[in-house]
Order: structure tokens, then C-alpha cells, then sequence
């Protein structure tokens, strides 16, 4: 019981943040410059004035705003996030078709970025003070300096063009047609580099979250006391230091799973990988405005869908709060 | 110890700001070392460095000047990272400050406001705002400002919430001062010091973002950038890999110069917490 209310509470708190988006969206393009019927008129190629007009009142523009909005939100309800002009489809297909390709490079990225950022935190709390702890810092903060989009365009300079080991661009060969196990092993090649590249600056920031929650929680006194009883100091830093330090690490992987998301439109944009990212940087690039909202939208839902789940896997972790909703 | 000495003492924060100085220089003189505009073409396009006397970085896919794109967007990153900032500064520093000195009602209806701007991914939230603006580095300012406030509101909120219990702020009270004295005169300037650690830190990430907005063709059409210059190499990349990988490394060091500095700032500044480093 105290979990379904822990969860309709969240779900709660949720509607209300994706509706207050879809209130700033609908405002955010009320404060674009120009008439949107003139830019959708512009978008489906024409300026003749019997069209606007019949755009106009087809999507209502000429009610009054609190209608206008009322509207909007009743078409996102029963899942009508308007059509987009430059691309012949419903937006909502556009950004379903897209969507997998998304879920599939963040999840690996934020794998990767999570278990090779904590390992190496633990690996530089212990060896705090050491050189090859300091090393493991220093390379954290270099990645964490770099941006993201340059990092992936120098892998594809270094293991496409130069070394010619992985494929720079894409889901998948072209006109190869794999099935089955090739296919996936396809995808996976072409995984790779997007996932690592996009995970690295992850990477970083949960290499230095492990090390400075492990170095506080060595401070505790019950870390003290077991030494005191003669623990091995591998024991303590395993199953005493860093179980404890994981637990607020998970409230703040959360968090940044949802950069992660807007790391993506950067990473996708540089490897062609066709999910919703690239899907924003396309309606930019065609100033479609209509898709551009829409991916916004399902990219903020994804993070709040993201952080509802790191959420109960703290609460799973952590049998302290299970009672405390 | 007095504040330069705890400074000087961690050799990192020394060469960020060594590195800091000759990024500052570089925008400060970039009018005077290159007088004419860095979009104009020059010379032959795709020269390599140090090919042509004069061109010490080449030339790019329309024959500009790399030298001169690279001094220019200096400039141009510095000034957003800076001013961008201080707009943060200037939503999260009030907002934290009166969420932390009231509490109750007023905490939860702020901390709500917050976390919807966290929760909401930064970088999205950036591309909708300048795209939809119209791009100029007013509205990159004014983007890079909306999404980096939140942190600096959590920060502000949290120290007021231990330093109102403090006796200075009592006594304070008890001398008839009123809220607004109290918060700015007696609480605010003993939270300042991790704020001013926190912004160091923001710079750098603002810097980060105003590139990676120019680099999806978000940036200012009137001024050069260092995330615009990568953006243009990247079709050309095959042939001239120099000219993304340059201007790259500007980022790179200026983005790790202004961490290093800001770890400096936090040893400093909170000398009792420096040991555990």
C-alpha cells in the first residue's frame, strides 16, 4: 500500500511538471516572432492568403489565447501534438519511430558512464593522496572540461577515419540488410562510439560524486568502529565505505540522467544516430517549430520517467526510508 | 594564512589562472591584433598551419583566418560565460535567500518553482529557447541564465537555512532590524564564499553551453565562436582536421582553467574543509 500511494504521489507531481511544459511551449511559441499561421504557412511552403486564413481557423488562431491554450492541451491528451509541414507526418509518429534509438544509446551510456565512473571513484578515494589516484582525478576533470560534440567528433576522427576500426555514422551498414545475430552485432559496432562518447562526461561527474561520498562516509563513526574491531581495510572499503556512499550517487544518477538526455541531442547530431536528438536538430535546421516542441516534450518525460525510477530503485536500496514515503 | 597564500598553495588553481590570463588577453586585444572582421576571407581556403606566413593557424573552408575566428570567439565565449552568469546569479541568489530566511510556505512554493527548471533537461530547454527567440547573444545569455539558475537558488537556500539559526543573526533581530537588512547585510555576505566557488564553476559551464548551441547553428549570425568554428569543420573534417581540433582545444583549456581556478577558490576560501583534498 505505502508504495502504490508512494507512486501515485509521484505520478501526481509528474502530470503537473508536464503540464506546466506544455503551458510554457504553448506561451514560447505565442512569443516567437511572427504570426504562427504565417509560419506554418511558411513551413508547408506557401503565402497565399486564403490558405493562412484557413489555417488560421482550422487551428484556431483567432480565439482568444485561454482557448487557444485549452485546446493545445486537450489535443496532447488524447496524444495530437499537431503535424508537422516539413516532414508530411504526425509528430507524434515522427518522434515514436524515433524513440528506441534513443532509449538504446542513453541507457548504454548511462550503464557505462555509471559503473566505469564509480569503479573509478572507488579507485581514486582509495588511493586518495596517491599519484595514481590523482591521475584518476585529473583525467575525471579533463573530461569533464570537454565538451561533449568535440569529443565525439575527434573518436570519429581517430577510430573511423584514421584507424578505420569502428563506423563513424548511423544505426547500421547501409544496404547490408543483416538479420538475426548479424544485425545485432551490427548495431552494437555502431553503438560503440556514440555510447562511449556520450558517456564520458558522465563519467567524470560520477567518478568525482563516488570519491567524495566515499571519503565522507570513511569519516563515519561506524566505519571507525570497524576498524577499531580489526576489519581488513579492503572490507571496510567495500562493503562498509562504498555501499553506503552508493546510496546518495543513485539520487544523483538520477539527476543527471536527465543532461544525459539533452547530451544526446549533441552526440546524435554528430553520428547521424537516428533518434530523437537528431530529430530536434533536424527541426531546427527546418525551423519546425511544432516538431521542435514535441521533442522537447517527450525529452522532458523522459527524464521525469528517468528519475521515477532511480527513485524506487533508492527506495528498493535503501531499507531505511522504505517506511518514510 | 591570508586568502593569496591558500591560493597559491594548490599549483593547479596557479596555471588556471595562468591559462585564464591568456584567454582574457587574447579577447581584450583581439580588436587590436586583428582589426578586421573574422568572417572576411583572406587567403587561400584550407591552408594548414603555419603553411602561409602571417596565418600562424591556417585558414578554414571559406579562407578565414583561424587566428583571428579563435581571438574573436574568445571574446565572445568569455563575455556569455560571464555575463550569463551573473543573470543566474541574479535569479538564484534571491530566490534561495528568501526560500531559506522564511521557510514554511514560502520554501515549498520556491523549491517546487526550482525543481521544475531541474527536473526539465538544461540543454533542450536552451535549444527551444534561442530557437524559438531567434538567436543573438541576447537570448543566448538570457537561455544559458534560465537553465543554470536552479543550482544557485539550493546552494543560497541551504546556507541560509543553518546561518539564520546563527547568535549574529539573533542579535540582528533583536536590534529591531528588519528582514531585508537582515538578509542582505548580516546573512548574505557570510554565505557569499561558496557561492563565488560555484560561479567560477558556472562560467565554465556556460561556456560549454554557449558552444554547443553555436555548434548546432544556435550561436549569434553576427559575431564569430569558438562552437561556431567547430561546427563549420565538421563537414570538412576528413580533409582538414586541424580546424575542429583547434579551436576544441581553446574550449577544452579555457573550460579546465576555470575548474582548476574554482578548486583554488573552494581551498581558499573554506581552508577547514582543504585538508580532505
Amino acid at each position: 500500500m505505502l508504495y502504490l500511494s508512494l507512486i501515485a504521489g509521484r505520478l501526481g507531481k509528474a502530470v503537473l511538471v508536464l503540464l506546466a511544459i506544455l503551458v510554457f511551449n504553448f506561451f514560447l511559441i505565442h512569443a516567437a516572432p511572427g504570426d504562427p499561421a504565417l509560419v506554418m504557412a511558411g513551413e508547408a511552403g506557401s503565402t497565399d492568403a486564403e490558405f493562412i486564413a484557413d489555417l488560421r481557423e482550422r487551428f484556431g488562431l483567432d480565439q482568444p489565447l485561454p482557448v487557444q491554450l485549452w485546446h493545445y492541451i486537450s489535443g496532447v491528451l488524447t496524444l495530437d501534438f499537431g503535424y508537422s509541414y516539413r516532414q508530411q507526418m504526425p509528430v507524434l509518429d515522427l518522434i515514436l519511430d524515433r524513440l528506441p534509438a534513443t532509449l538504446l544509446l542513453t541507457g548504454a551510456a548511462f550503464i557505462i558512464s555509471l559503473s566505469l565512473g564509480v569503479l573509478a571513484g572507488a579507485l581514486a578515494a582509495m588511493r586518495a593522496g596517491k599519484p595514481s589516484g590523482s591521475l584518476i582525478m585529473g583525467l575525471a576533470l579533463l573530461f569533464y572540461a570537454t565538451p561533449l560534440y568535440w569529443v565525439a567528433m575527434m573518436s570519429v576522427l581517430l577510430f573511423s577515419v584514421w584507424l578505420e576500426w569502428l563506423p563513424a555514422y548511423g544505426f547500421s551498414t547501409v544496404g547490408a540488410n543483416y538479420t538475426g545475430l548479424a544485425h545485432v552485432g551490427d548495431v552494437a559496432l555502431h553503438l560503440i562510439l556514440p555510447a562511449l562518447t556520450l558517456g564520458l562526461f558522465f563519467m567524470a561527474i560520477y567518478t568525482r560524486m563516488t570519491r567524495t561520498s566515499m571519503l565522507s562516509v570513511a569519516q563515519q563513526d561506524f566505519v571507525r568502529t570497524a576498524r577499531a574491531k580489526g576489519v581488513a581495510p579492503g572490507v571496510i572499503q567495500r562493503r562498509h565505505i562504498l555501499r553506503n556512499a552508493l546510496l546518495p550517487i543513485i539520487t544523483l544518477a538520477g539527476l543527471q540522467a536527465g543532461q544525459m538526455v539533452g547530451g544526446a541531442v549533441l552526440t546524435e547530431t554528430v553520428f547521424a544516430w537516428p533518434g530523437i536528438g537528431r530529430l530536434m536538430y533536424d527541426a531546427l535546421m527546418q525551423r519546425d517549430y511544432n516538431l521542435l516542441l514535441g521533442v522537447f516534450f517527450f525529452s522532458a518525460l523522459l527524464v521525469i520517467v528517468f528519475n521515477m525510477i532511480t527513485d524506487v530503485i533508492y527506495r528498493l536500496a535503501d531499507p531505511r526510508i522504505r517506511g518514510a514515503a | 594564512m591570508s586568502f593569496w597564500h591558500r591560493f597559491a598553495r594548490n599549483r593547479g588553481a596557479l596555471l588556471g589562472v595562468f591559462i585564464l590570463t591568456f584567454f582574457i588577453l587574447l579577447a581584450l586585444l583581439a580588436p587590436f591584433l586583428y582589426p578586421d572582421s573574422p568572417w572576411r576571407m583572406v587567403q587561400r581556403p584550407f591552408l594548414a598551419p603555419g603553411e602561409v606566413e602571417g596565418f600562424p593557424l591556417g585558414t578554414d573552408a571559406m579562407g578565414r583566418d583561424v587566428a583571428a575566428g579563435l581571438a574573436h570567439g574568445a571574446w565572445v565565449s568569455l563575455l556569455v560565460g560571464l555575463i550569463s552568469t551573473l543573470a543566474a546569479m541574479l535569479i538564484g541568489v534571491p530566490l534561495g535567500a528568501l526560500a531559506g530566511y522564511f521557510g514554511g510556505r514560502v520554501d515549498d512554493v520556491l523549491m517546487r518553482f526550482t525543481e521544475f527548471f531541474q527536473t526539465i533537461p538544461n540543454f533542450a530547454l536552451a535549444i527551444v529557447l534561442v530557437a524559438i527567440l531567434q538567436p543573438s547573444i541576447t537570448t543566448i545569455i538570457l537561455a544559458i541564465a534560465i537553465v543554470s539558475w536552479p543550482p544557485v537558488a539550493r546552494l543560497v537556500r541551504g546556507e541560509f537555512l543553518s546561518l539564520k539559526q546563527r547568535e549574529y543573526v539573533e542579535a540582528a533581530r533583536l536590534v529591531g532590524q528588519g528582514h531585508v537588512a537582515i538578509i542582505v547585510r548580516q546573512i548574505l555576505p557570510n554565505a557569499l564564499s561558496p557561492v563565488i566557488v560555484l560561479a567560477s564553476l558556472m562560467i565554465a559551464t556556460a561556456i560549454l553551453l554557449e558552444s554547443a548551441l553555436s555548434f548546432m547553428g544556435l550561436g549569434d549570425p553576427d559575431l564569430m565562436s569558438w562552437g561556431y568554428m567547430i561546427g563549420a569543420a565538421r563537414t570538412v573534417m576528413r580533409q582538414a582536421w586541424w580546424l575542429s581540433v583547434i579551436p576544441g582545444v581553446a574550449i577544452l583549456l579555457t573550460v579546465l582553467a576555470l575548474n582548476l581556478v574554482g578548486d583554488g577558490l573552494d581551498d581558499a576560501l573554506n581552508p577547514q574543509l582543504a585538508r580532505q583534498r
